[in-house]
């Protein structure tokens, strides 16, 4: 057994003496730390899991709770923050929610804490018709539930438009040798409702961290939801990133997945269409180097007619950097005049980098409209060549073409501040320095 | 100024060039015509520095320096300038952010400080009228979703901004309509000067309507068989190729 698995396993013990056993999600903990315990930490011999090993992840003695509550002072970690415009913030240090540095809300809706959500009877009823609802049952996404305790819980009636971004943050301080966290946050948003999300998970040390989260979000009739995964953390800290979507009827939901940094990330990202004429929309860059992992484990899965997705990946991985892309694409039979389209390109810059890429398609319709394109490649010579004759070096013209290549998928990041820090980020990363603004 | 003697190139073992020899004098238009396949654009990007073609014979001096020893920024920096035939796309990144780019490039190269902002504007508003280019253009992705006459015009206009000793202008003519095609001719025949020389590559003789040349050569087989004045662009436009193709063989 796993070092950490063991320590789960004797934490969990002490923790469910600790927690309320009238508790709303009392059994469901109890039932999911069984499964937690019976599958244990996913293997490469599981098909999903081969070409991302966790075998030096689990082998840390991580604290699965910090001991004491620990502060930032807002200076300090301000850069995490889309600070130039005003947002609501839900923060959480070391796994601890930080009044201080959030902004949370509940005027007409609810942005607040997992934690009052799980105790307040006024939530009782979300909190039954819709926790642990979206999740699919896998060993990760259960340890989540056996722990789960605090994270965010947002709920958009409907009819409400949010006026400002969401930004969830979740800083490890680093005052642990090593610390586990396994964040859990709920999102349901009424008919009609808009909210846009920004996510991040920030390690401020070098010492180790693993995050398990998992997220729920929930969509109603033509509900909208812009989700936004910024992925740009310490090679100290891994990511396994559980996120379940269910769509009613012409909703729209988009997310966006911007890796950039970490150690090791796993995007587990699954979209459930339920109702009719929904829209789903993923889309990822991934630029990584050193032996930084990244994996988009994607799953797309048409249960009603008329509805469409859309996923574009792209990626570029230098020197060692390890690339998974799996994307998979159910159609269910009643599931008839869909348009399902996947896309998924990559750039190896370095001979020793790697990916993986996977495209699955399960149809069981019969009038579909199902693509998906996979390429690896090298960057275009006739290209190089063109911005070359134009004066421009090679090493530059290089630089533009990666830059041009990760670019395109910013479009339809819909807030301008954040699509400028991006599209920031993506130029600093790939060490575009062209003397003009992004 | 460009002095090719006996070039021969060949790509992945196929010869495409076999014995060229060109000479173009500052002030001077050439145009180089020819057939499908007889080695026009190799030429042209062999003169540029395209990697994939291989010089396996001759010399290409350019103001006295020789070009095969510079790769092809080195030869953009020395006032050598190719107008594609098929101009790349780069997403996310503005015409006018692209031409920034390229003109402190080179002055970097040459150990020049960015051109000031205003200047750099004033110049792009002069040769944006000149070539009949409106402002949304500039700010559009280069080349994305362009139609093959605005990526013919971006390719002049870049030209302009750039301002080279040398303009290789492959089938710019291609995808043109006459109203754009006389915008583009006017364009490069307001650019001319005693100091500039422009290679004119292409099927057709109706660009030569536009932009008088002061020689014509034909290429066939990675060769030039026959130069002359503008007459014989005409004569090639009358009579098509053959004629010349048995003078070739009777020689």
């Amino acid at each position: 057994m796993s070092v950490l698995k063991e320590k789960l396993i004797s934490s969990y013990m002490a923790y469910q003496d600790d927690l309320d056993q009238d508790d709303l999600i009392h059994e469901m903990r109890k039932s999911a730390f069984k499964e937690f315990e019976l599958s244990g930490f996913p293997t490469r011999k599981n098909e999903a899991w081969k070409y991302t090993p966790l075998a030096s992840l689990i082998k840390e003695d991580y604290s699965v709770f910090s001991k004491k509550t620990n502060a930032l002072e807002f200076k300090d970690v301000k850069q995490y923050f889309l600070h130039d415009i005003d947002t609501y913030k839900v923060v959480f240090i070391d796994g601890i929610y930080s009044s201080f540095l959030s902004e949370t809300t509940h005027d007409g809706m609810d942005i607040c804490l997992m934690s009052a959500a799980l105790i307040k009877p006024k939530y009782r009823a979300v909190i039954e018709a819709y926790f642990n609802k979206a999740i699919a049952k896998d060993s990760l996404t259960s340890l989540n539930t056996a722990f789960a305790k605090e994270g965010v819980y947002i709920n958009i009636p409907s009819h409400k438009e949010v006026e400002k971004p969401i930004e969830i943050i979740n800083f490890a301080t680093g005052n642990e040798a090593s610390l586990m966290l396994q964040p859990r946050n709920l999102i349901v948003v009424g008919e009609n409702a808009h909210v846009q999300i920004i996510e991040r998970h920030q390690s401020l040390t070098e010492n180790p961290v693993f995050t398990n989260s998992v997220t729920e979000i929930f969509t109603e009739k033509r509900g909208c939801v812009d989700y936004y995964k910024v992925q740009n953390d310490r090679l100290s800290a891994s990511l396994i990133d559980n996120t379940f979507i269910k769509q009613g009827r012409e909703s729209n939901v988009s997310v966006h997945t911007f890796s950039f940094g970490g150690k090791l990330v796993r995007n587990n990202l699954n979209f459930y269409q339920e109702g009719q004429h929904c829209d789903s929309t993923l889309k990822g860059i991934t630029i990584i180097e050193g032996k930084q992992h990244v994996d988009h484990s994607t799953l797309v899965h048409h249960l009603a007619p008329n509805c469409e997705s859309h996923q574009v990946y792209k990626g570029l991985f230098d020197e060692r950097a390890v690339g998974v892309f799996n994307g998979k694409v159910v159609v269910d039979k009643e599931a008839q005049k869909i348009n399902a389209f996947q896309q998924n390109n990559n750039i190896l810059i370095s001979d020793k980098a790697t990916i993986n890429a996977k495209p699955q398609l399960e149809i069981f319709a019969d009038d579909v409209k199902c693509s998906h394109g996979c390429t690896i490649g090298q960057l275009d010579e006739d290209a190089l060549f063109y911005l070359r004759s134009r004066g421009i070096a090679e090493k530059e013209a290089k630089a533009l073409l990666m830059y041009a290549f990760a670019n395109n998928v910013l479009q339809s990041v819909k807030i301008p501040e954040l699509k400028k820090r991006i599209n920031t980020l993506i130029a600093n990363k790939i060490g575009v320095n062209l003397g003009f603004d992004l | 100024m460009l002095e090719i003697k006996d070039l021969y190139a060949k790509v992945e073992e196929k010869d495409i060039l076999n014995g060229i020899n060109l000479e173009i004098k500052a002030g001077e238009i050439h145009a180089i015509m020819g057939p499908n396949g007889s080695g026009k654009s190799t030429l042209a990007s062999v003169i540029a520095g395209k990697d994939e073609y291989e010089m396996t014979q001759g010399s290409i001096q350019f103001e006295g320096e020789d070009l095969s020893e510079l790769n092809p920024e080195e030869r953009a920096h020395r006032g050598v300038f190719l107008s594609f035939q098929y101009p790349v796309e780069i997403p996310g990144v503005s015409v006018t952010n692209f031409v920034k780019t390229a003109i402190n490039e080179t002055r970097k190269a040459k150990g020049l400080d960015d051109m000031p902002a205003k200047e750099m504007l004033k110049k792009i508003r002069e040769i944006a009228e000149l070539l009949d280019i409106d402002r949304k253009f500039l700010s559009r992705s280069l080349n994305e979703g362009f139609s093959g006459g605005e990526k013919k015009r971006n390719e002049i206009f870049q030209m302009a901004m750039l301002a080279p000793k040398l303009a290789i202008l492959d089938e710019t003519d291609s995808g043109l309509d006459i109203d754009a095609l006389r915008i583009v001719a006017n364009g490069v025949n307001k650019l001319r000067s005693e100091n500039n020389a422009v290679l004119i590559i292409t099927h057709y003789q109706r660009l030569l309507d536009y932009i008088i040349p002061d020689k014509v050569h034909v290429l066939m087989d990675g060769k030039i068989v026959k130069s002359g004045d503008k007459n014989l662009a005409k004569k090639l436009e009358e009579k098509g190729y053959d004629w010349i193709k048995e003078e070739v063989k009777t020689l």
